[in-house]
């Protein structure tokens, strides 16, 4: 603030010549370094793209091929079969899917709710986030077997109920940690103005902050669905396959990732063609959810 | 140590005499974050549908005191305050009283708008909500008021349905003023409302704090000198957790009794 201070401090000196050109040379040196780092940037994103689009062309030449009304209407057939579709692998993958969503998400939120707004700093909420780490980064066929043992095995039968459960352990850890990171995100100044009408902390979560978060939470809902959609592991031990349709959840159901196992293995022509069909629906929706899930999160932000 | 001894004669704050009613009273306040001592034994008299300023450089409490008159401080563990403060002669610190009540009695601005994720309406009526259940024509009559109140309306009678969140900076701030004083507090407590603002939004601001100390007793936290003397009836001086220097605005700024406060001023020091 003083203003006594500033005569004490040179004027900057003009530069000479010399320290003119060591500049500009350090400047090009800067530039260089510059280029290599872009290239190497760029090669690393060129060949993971590459291996991305080699995929994706792969499915869509093998699987177009295979893609009919009938894939959507017929059941799966047995080998060598003129006919057949995957109507209720189908209809078995969007069940188990969507039930093991409805089952998951809310218990989900609520713990990542807890996490970011009363256990932040409590042992019990460090305890519960070193667990749902742990969870998250569990393989999926580690869950497949808990399933069998706990659920299949003590019932005696596979059955689609096993298998949503399955997928309600992989759909949960994931839900639980994108509610905790949106939520931390929230600044804690939007928090204190609720607060500071009065406003309990019930209602200050549900009104203002999940509120405020909720593009990002569906955000992570919608890739937890993604994913569970293209796990093959947990439903070989519990929902195992099922040759014909059926909506009772007490019965062996098929999926679309495990048909796929098994059609893509045999050595049948009819059964590797759906199979490449399979991959290329799953694929589709696995890519759509992704789009949905970054189309939801732009708009509202 | 030596003031242990003999207590040095700044220790008290110089305080002219105020004889205006008190609204709130502070008695030996101490706060603490953690082990950090930021206010030491603050008292002070805030008078009734005035407007006072605290002023002082960062971190010198000043908005380390504001938030104690609503227990913001409450919302994290490791603070902690000591003392009175009274509010027309109860206690709010006192643990029996209920926080949701003090706080629909004292609102708060901070310094960054907060509009909430939801229509300009509905930010208004929000706190309305918490404490009465109006009927559709009274609650529109009292979200109208607010706004009007807070010299929002013009702007934004047409878009009321419309998000918090698409108004300028300024206009956020004064959604913020108006959704506080939608709940008709008796205090309203103003945590650097101009900081983030633009000369012109903060114009607005200034004139709002001169005509809302009618209905209520305003509290402001600034940095900037010349607002405080230009909005405030009051000033209070503060630095490093003491009160310095307490007094009528005029008084304050044109002859400080205490020379630290005419250093900060005045820019020698700060």
């Amino acid at each position: 603030m003083s203003t006594t201070n500033t005569a004490a401090i040179p004027a900057a000196a003009a530069f000479t010549p010399q320290q003119q050109a060591a500049r500009l040379v350090m400047h090009r040196r800067r530039k260089r370094i510059n280029v290599v780092a872009l290239t190497l940037a760029l090669s690393a994103m060129a060949f993971g793209v590459f291996w991305l689009v080699w995929i994706l062309v792969e499915t869509v030449r093998l699987g177009l091929g295979g893609l009919s009304l009938a894939v959507f209407t017929e059941m799966t057939p047995p080998p060598q079969a003129e006919t057949g579709g995957l109507a209720n692998a189908i209809f078995g993958s969007l069940m188990m899917a969507g039930l093991a969503t409805l089952l998951g998400t809310p218990i989900g939120v609520m713990a990542g709710v807890y996490l970011a707004e009363y256990g932040q700093k409590s042992w019990l909420g460090h305890a519960t986030r070193f667990i749902n780490d742990i969870l998250l980064s569990a393989p999926s066929i580690v869950i497949g077997l808990f399933i069998y043992s706990t659920v299949v095995a003590r019932f005696k039968s596979f059955s689609a109920i096993a298998g949503v459960l399955a997928l309600a352990l992989i759909v949960i850890p994931v839900v639980i940690r994108t509610t905790e990171n949106m939520l931390s995100l929230i600044p804690n100044a939007l928090r204190e103005a609720a607060y500071a009408l009065g406003t309990p902390k019930w209602k200050v979560i549900a009104s203002v902050t999940l509120k405020s978060a909720r593009a990002g939470v569906i955000t992570g809902i919608l890739l937890a669905v993604a994913r569970i959609s293209g796990e093959t592991a947990p439903l070989l031990f519990t929902a195992l396959s099922n040759q014909f349709w059926t909506s009772d959840l007490r019965e062996p159901m098929a999926s679309l990732p495990v048909t796929i196992f098994k059609f893509a293995m045999s050595p049948y022509e009819n059964w590797q063609q759906l199979a490449w069909a399979g991959v290329f629906l799953i694929t589709l929706g696995v890519l759509a959810l992704n789009i949905a899930a970054r189309v939801f999160f732009r708009n509202k932000h | 140590m030596n003031a242990l001894l003999t207590p040095r004669p700044e220790a008290r704050a110089a305080t002219s005499a105020i004889t205006e009613r008190a609204k709130i009273s502070v008695r030996d306040l101490n706060f603490y974050y953690g082990g950090f001592h930021a206010l030491k034994r603050i008292s002070m008299d805030l008078p009734e549908h005035k407007v006072t300023a605290f002023i002082g450089p960062s971190g010198c409490g000043k908005s380390t005191l504001l938030r104690t008159f609503n227990r913001m401080f409450e919302l994290y563990p490791e603070q902690r305050a000591e003392g009175q403060i009274l509010l027309d002669g109860e206690n709010i610190l006192d643990r029996s009283q209920d926080v949701s009540l003090i706080r629909a009695k004292v609102g708060m601005v901070f310094q960054k708008p907060t509009p909430f994720p939801m229509s300009i309406y509905d930010n208004v009526a929000f706190g309305v909500k918490l404490f009465e259940t109006l009927p559709r024509v009274e609650m529109d009559e009292r979200v109208e008021w607010a706004l009007k109140k807070a010299a929002l309306w013009n702007e934004v009678k047409d878009k009321l349905d419309q998000s918090g969140a698409g108004l300028s900076g300024g206009q956020q701030q004064r959604l913020c003023i108006a959704r506080g004083i939608a709940i008709k507090p008796e205090v309203l407590l103003l945590d650097e409302p101009t900081s983030a603002l633009d000369p012109i939004s903060t114009g607005k601001i200034e004139e709002l704090v001169h005509e809302l100390k009618s209905d209520y007793t305003v509290l402001i936290v600034t940095h900037n000198m010349q607002q405080a003397a230009r909005c405030s009836d009051y000033t209070a001086y503060m630095y490093l957790g003491d009160l310095v220097e307490f007094g009528p605005t005029n008084e304050v700024f044109t002859q400080p009794k205490r020379k630290d406060t005419e250093d900060y001023i005045t820019g020698r020091f700060g």
